[in-house]
């Protein structure tokens, strides 16, 4: 028996499925720190939230399609927050739409991830200046994780999103104490992460209010 | 298939000149100017009228006048049976924009007349479901108007970038 010891600078997903592929002929067991196995198995598996808000999720559909194929990374569309991991905002973010998001997030179990998609839902985008309705940037209601820049952004810069949203989980630790991660920006050329600021849920999210709205509650009263 | 004119005519021969105006040099298409208290009973004459049948609204929009400090609501209609078309418009003030509601004549203006309601304030009397369509039941103001002033926070979220 040939026990395989995988340290922190060695990867185990790839000496795992390595020795998938090999049917086990050589060694049968893996040596591996507890965080490392754990976070594999989380990044291998990550779920993200079914829906859309406008020309990004055409996008996004693609990349789950078959040419672009979002199944082999492990990353399949679930409808209920509760078992959703990640949360894609792909479009645009109303103001109207942004008490229901901030909503859904809440629902989401966590450790949960959220990837903003595109220039509306990073920033406003085209809407930045005259658009009353629009939202400018999720951040102001959840905090981010990735940011994925273009209008909209292709399938392989969301793909790319989520490999840094990998990185990510692979870095996080079990231990008390040890700061969260940055969120990245994913660099069309594929070049370094921007650390922009802490994801921790800051102030400005927690004062966006959370209420049922209020059309809702004058429906009841009609008995609608 | 008739003209504007003709329809004119035929609305005048009806109605009487009064409340009713035919403005032919619009820069796109010829209008008639109804006064607000008229449309309910020249819209139902225009669907119902034997030479008329002006079965299917196409659109119903708000208009904002800045300079004349007016608001106004306009009818395009279609008839599919005749095949022709009809713009009617309503003027009203700015500070008063009230009119009867069409939604009884055509189902259409149901969602247009809240649509119109929404972003230019207008009121249309005897509406069955007279409520803000796009944006939220809480939203302060009248985004179409010209005059229109954002506000600074909705529900603790700031609108401004």
């Amino acid at each position: 028996m040939h026990p395989v010891i995988c340290n922190q600078n060695q990867c185990p997903p790839i000496l795992l499925m390595g020795l998938l592929d090999k049917k086990y002929q050589d060694s049968n067991i893996i040596i591996v720190s507890l965080e490392k196995a754990l976070n594999w198995a989380r990044k291998s598996s990550i779920w993200y939230m079914q829906f859309g808000l406008a020309c990004c999720a055409i996008e996004m559909m693609a990349t789950a399609a078959s040419r672009y194929d979002f199944d082999r990374f492990g990353i399949i569309p679930r409808s209920s927050p509760r078992q959703a991991d990640v949360m894609i905002v792909a479009g645009t973010v109303t103001l109207k739409m942004a008490t229901r998001i901030k909503r859904l997030y809440e629902q989401m179990a966590e450790p949960r991830y959220v990837i903003s998609m595109g220039s509306c839902s990073n920033c406003g985008g085209p809407y930045w200046e005259h658009g009353y309705h629009v939202l400018k940037g999720v951040d102001r209601v959840v905090p981010v994780d990735v940011y994925v820049p273009g209008c909209p952004p292709r399938p392989e810069a969301l793909l790319q999103g989520f490999l840094h949203l990998h990185n990510k989980i692979m870095n996080e630790s079990l231990v008390e104490g040890v700061d969260p991660t940055k969120p990245v920006v994913v660099d069309d050329k594929g070049g370094e992460d921007i650390a922009l600021k802490n994801v921790d849920e800051t102030d400005e999210h927690k004062k966006a209010q959370i209420e049922f709205p209020q059309q809702d509650v004058q429906r009841k009263e009609k008995g609608a | 298939m008739k003209t504007t004119e003709e329809i004119y005519n035929i609305l005048v021969e009806q109605f009487g000149e009064e409340g009713l105006e035919l403005r032919p040099d619009e820069v796109v298409a010829p209008v008639i100017v109804v006064a607000p208290e008229n449309i309910q009973k020249v819209a139902k004459y225009l669907r119902d009228g034997e030479d008329l049948l002006f079965d299917y609204m196409m659109c119903l929009s708000g208009v904002h006048y800045q300079k004349e400090e007016q608001l106004a609501v306009t009818y395009h209609l279609n008839s599919t049976s005749l095949k022709h078309k009809v713009i009617l418009k309503v003027i009203m003030p700015q500070d008063d924009a009230r009119v009867p509601t069409v939604e009884q004549v055509w189902k259409t203006a149901d969602w247009h007349e809240r649509e119109a309601f929404d972003m230019f304030g207008i009121q249309f009397e005897g509406h069955p479901d007279h409520r803000r369509i796009l944006c939220p039941d809480d939203w302060e103001g009248h985004p179409l108007r010209k005059d229109y002033k954002v506000q600074e926070f909705y529900r603790g979220m700031k609108v401004e970038y």
